[in-house]
């Protein structure tokens, strides 16, 4: 038996290695829609995720009391850039959505995920529980989801837009707020879609429109699912193999290193690849939910789940938009797509998730799961 | 109360954690759901789909088949030209007017064409090319080949181009070929080959209806493309297939002859082998320039040759008809010989026939005249009175058997059938009884009855073998036709009468062949345009002028050859078609005295065929350019 320090041996080891799994796999993904190169996207990604994660595994000695603390602070910060995003922003695909720092683009609205998520399960902590089925209950937390959300809505992201706020009312949800709330308040984006869809922008109309047929334009905006489907389906069971993908290295495929990866990597590892990179998040998101149960006070138990169902979205609207069971929106894969921003919250609110698992464990004085 | 409801808070959260991680699994199935159905029961039909996307086919048109005589010399062939393609994938869409500019310079477009690639090229995706030019020198083609650099996308390419080395001679019998219509392309399924570049497809004549023997299979490079049509490698070529070589039962040399025979004269000479139905030539003059059409007349020439009034847009062979005149006669001799009567019974003329009180000239005073003479001096008179004896009802059946009135068996693009009338006929066209003044009028070729001028070849052939010819043009028939069912006694009275007509004092005695022991027998006829009251036409406008006809055949002794020649307004069968018809046969026995006495006379017309086509085309282009002149946009090169 391999003696192991007590600090490294009391790490998530299984979460971790999936992360790595994951982030491995976009990696290679990369190099081979680079057409078998490092560069311009694998090398720089791997950068990025290596730091990252050694980033992520330093916030996990952070108290959690430290990171509540700092949250308002950092729920404000963000603010402040989606503000100017707005003021000087980088026009870039029709959307305004990064600050160039120069030496990386930021994109605000991704930082606002996890922060947002926080922010509320502060909120909600410091809520008197009584007050749960009360006004005051809502609308603090309404105003803290729809401001954020509402800038980004204007950049115009739409998707990162529902993304925050279907995290925020995730997280409301958990905080126990009436279901009634809930019910009345589905029932009622149902009935305003059809208002909401005029006021989209006339690309976003199209993407939903060419989402519901999307053979009506195939060579045109329909294109980029049409082709996706192409390269998923054509994988077959075990996938063209590696480096061996038609669609993505002949550039059939749009957006191969990005949002469309899922689509890139099946095609060449086939049903097998994709249904592993599945389960592989699945594992992911099963930890973030236990963490979230095991948590023993509120903060950590809304969090928790909370940053644990963000990435659930994030993973998921991008697995539907690739496959044709949502409209092509723009989200792309955590941990897998290129871009900086996406795997940065990522892996900080892994490394919170870790953090607050950490803090259950040395309060309960149990074993560490890992 | 706060602890219960702290109690009741933490089993509230308990219950949501479990309906949102089993809301998480319920979506993840779902996901790996919709992942299997995509790559294993949908494979199939994306991975047709992924290859559709790599592999694409660029269409390597195939050569065209030749067309070629009985022996092999080449009627309609192909020659190397070069051609400039563009690829719009391939091409700087952004810059795609210093491309085209930097090509009108070296090609010499015209601003037309210049809108008309611009607009292909625009429009049109994948790697499919799209024409620049085609057809030119090699100066221009080796001047685009230097600045390939500066002209991304665009291809200069050795093709094929279709050339009919007789020209004119065989325009109507052979066609020319173009580029696809719309019509064309649609009438076969949108078939991407009919608008490849540089392929073209028969237009008229031949080229038309032997197309499916003529095209061959067409090649196909397979290329690996990315989205953006750049070539990643080329995959296994799928060879082409050229087209196969056509035989004719043609004689080219003869063909030829014949139509530089009929020089300035608007007409059609037909020659046969009278035993086999074999068509050894089927001129008809003048006729446009195959090459020129192939290559997409131009608007003027177009317009020069359709009003021409000697009109060599229509195939006189075929396409015109003809009072036949008095080469019916023979064949009217053979219907009375049927009908019983006997060939030395005499018909006094003294210069017309009197039915009733109208009175039917004859061209002469001829005294008494037995069948035989009556052919030989073309008397009226005698087949006024016989056919007022028999009936014409007779005498047409007998025109029927002799193929007159009827259609071929031919690959050609149409054919006109003319009338043979008769009593049965008349009433159902005009609702009137078929009367005497009608019979006397159809008995001399004039009236209702018009023919084309190949029935009346293929007529004096059946004459000449007795044999029941069909006109043959494509491939070889040694193989001799079937007898009629003629007596040869009956033949051979019309055989004399023919004889007569060339080597006795007969009517076209200025046409015996100059040969030694092959003589040629043959009927002159002359048929009215308009009724003149008198004089012979010479001081009336051409269009006035009666038709010359004639029939033959040759040799009297042993018959092989037929002839028919139709001169348009040609003032009279001996003077105008008997002698083409001499000249033409004496090409098949002495090719050298005939040609000899054929350039004599094209001095005088002022030039060869081939002298007289050039000078045609000089004409085009003067009377294009001071069309063009006040306006700068040339009219020329649409397709026609």
């Amino acid at each position: 038996m391999i003696i192991v320090p007590r600090p490294v041996a009391q790490l998530p080891w299984r979460v971790i290695f999936l992360i790595i799994a994951i982030g491995t796999m976009g990696l290679m993904t990369l190099y081979s829609t680079a057409g078998g190169s490092l560069q311009p996207w694998a090398l720089r990604q791997g950068s990025i995720f290596i730091a990252l994660l050694g980033v992520a595994i330093a916030i996990r000695y952070m108290p959690v009391s430290f990171i509540k603390s700092m949250t308002p602070l950092a729920y404000l910060a963000v603010l402040g850039l989606l503000v100017a995003v707005e003021l000087v922003g980088f026009v870039g695909k029709g959307a305004q959505r990064w600050i160039d720092l120069g030496f990386m683009k930021l994109q605000p609205s991704e930082f606002m995920k996890p922060v947002l998520v926080l922010m509320l399960a502060r909120f909600y902590e410091l809520l008197p529980t009584g007050d749960i089925r009360k006004w005051r209950a809502i609308w603090p937390a309404a105003a803290l989801i729809g401001i954020p959300a509402g800038l980004t809505m204007i950049q115009p992201d739409l998707g990162t837009s529902l993304v925050l706020m279907l995290g925020g009312i995730a997280v409301m949800f958990l905080a126990g707020l009436p279901a009634w709330l809930f019910i009345t308040g589905g029932l009622a984006t149902a009935a305003a879609i059809p208002l909401a869809f005029s006021f989209l922008h006339e690309y976003q109309q199209r993407r939903i429109l060419i989402f519901l047929d999307p053979e009506s334009d195939p060579l045109g905006a329909g294109y980029n699912l049409s082709q996706s489907k192409i390269a998923i389906g054509s994988g077959g069971v075990w996938g063209k193999g590696y480096l061996n993908g038609s669609q993505s290295h002949l550039q059939y495929l749009p957006e191969g290193h990005t949002d469309f990866i899922f689509s890139a990597m099946v095609e060449e590892w086939g049903l097998v690849g994709g249904v592993l990179m599945i389960l592989g998040f699945a594992g992911i998101l099963g930890w973030g939910l236990r963490v979230a149960r095991r948590a023993n006070d509120r903060f950590s138990q809304l969090a928790a789940a909370g940053l644990t169902t963000n990435l659930f979205f994030y993973v998921t609207i991008n697995l539907m938009m690739v496959m044709g069971l949502a409209p092509v929106v723009g989200i792309p894969l955590p941990l897998v797509s290129f871009g900086g921003s996406a795997v940065m919250t990522v892996l900080l609110s892994i490394g919170v998730l870790m953090a607050i698992d950490r803090k259950s464990q040395t309060d309960t004085r149990r074993p560490g799961w890992g | 109360m706060k602890r219960v409801t702290e109690q009741n808070r933490e089993q509230l959260f308990s219950r949501r954690m479990m309906l949102v991680g089993g809301l998480q699994a319920t979506f993840g199935a779902a996901l790996i759901a919709r992942l299997g159905y995509l790559s294993i029961s949908q494979n199939k039909y994306y991975q047709t789909l992924a290859e559709d996307n790599r592999v694409q086919m660029i269409i390597v048109p195939p050569r065209r088949g030749w067309i070629v005589d009985r022996h092999g010399a080449p009627i309609a062939i192909n020659q190397s030209a070069f051609r400039v393609d563009a690829i719009p994938d391939q091409m700087d869409k952004e810059n795609i007017d210093r491309e085209l500019d930097l090509l009108t310079q070296l090609l010499d477009i015209d601003p037309e064409e210049r809108q008309r690639i611009r607009d292909e090229i625009m429009s049109k995706s994948g790697y499919r090319p799209v024409q620049v030019a085609d057809n030119i020198p090699y100066d221009q083609y080796a001047a685009v080949t230097v600045r390939l650099p500066e002209l991304p996308g665009i291809e200069p390419m050795r093709g094929f181009r279709r050339f009919y080395p007789a020209g004119p001679a065989v325009g109507h019998l052979v066609g020319y070929v173009g580029a696809a219509s719309r019509e064309e392309y649609e009438a076969e399924d949108n078939n991407p080959l009919l608008v490849t570049p540089g392929f073209k497809i028969g237009k008229e004549g031949l080229e038309e209806t032997l197309e499916k023997r003529l095209r061959g299979q067409p090649g196909g490079q397979r290329v690996e493309l990315t989205a953006r049509g750049r070539l990643v490698r080329e995959l296994e070529p799928k060879p082409d297939r050229s087209g196969g070589t056509v035989q004719l039962a043609l004689d080219a040399g003869l063909h030829e002859f014949a139509a530089r025979r009929m020089g300035l004269e608007s007409g059609a000479c037909i020659v046969l082998d009278c035993l086999t139905g074999e068509i050894l030539a089927m001129a008809s003059m003048p006729a446009y320039d195959p090459n020129s059409f192939s290559d997409g007349i131009g608007r003027t020439e177009w317009r020069l040759l359709s009003e021409n009034e000697r009109r060599p847009l229509v195939n006189k062979t075929l396409n015109a008809l003809y009072p036949p005149g008095s080469t019916l006669k023979p064949m009217a001799s053979l219907a009375l010989q049927g009908q019983g009567i006997d060939p030395e019974e005499r018909v006094f003329c003294p210069g017309g026939y009197q039915l009733g009180n109208r009175f039917f000239r004859c061209l002469g005073k001829h005294g008494s005249v037995d069948m035989n003479r009556a052919i030989a001096k073309s008397c009226n008179t005698y087949f006024y009175a016989m056919g007022h004896r028999v009936g014409y009802d007779v005498i047409a059946d007998m025109a029927r058997k002799l193929t007159l009135g009827a259609t071929y068996d031919l690959p050609v693009v149409s054919q006109s059938y003319g009338t043979i009338p008769d009593s049965e006929w008349k009433m159902r066209k005009y609702d009137r009884p078929w009367t005497s003044a009608d019979t006397l009028n159809a008995i001399i070729g004039q009236g209702y009855v018009i023919l084309n001028p190949l029935q009346l070849a293929v007529m004096s052939g059946r004459i000449a073998s007795g044999r029941a010819i069909d006109p043959k043009l494509v491939g070889v028939h040694p193989k001799p036709a079937p007898l009629l069912d003629i007596p040869t006694q009956h033949l051979d009275v019309a055989r004399r009468g023919m004889w007569q007509v060339v080597n006795g004092d007969g009517t076209a005695g200025a046409s015996r062949l100059p040969l030694d022991g092959i003589e040629m027998g043959g009927k002159t006829g002359t048929a009215q345009v308009r009724r003149l009251s008198s004089g012979d036409g010479r001081n009336v406008p051409w269009k006035y002028r009666d038709h010359g006809l004639f029939i033959g055949f040759a040799p009297v002794d042993k018959p092989r050859f037929a002839v028919s020649v139709v001169i348009e307004h040609g003032m009279g069968g001996s003077r105008a078609a008997a002698p083409v018809a001499r000249d033409v046969l004496t090409y098949l026995y002495d090719r050298e005295k005939a040609m000899a006495s054929l350039e004599q006379m094209e001095e005088q017309w002022g030039g060869s065929l081939k002298q007289r086509t050039a000078a045609f085309h000089q004409h085009v282009l003067d009377v294009a350019n001071a069309n063009a002149a006040p306006s700068p946009t040339p009219s020329e090169g649409d397709g026609a």
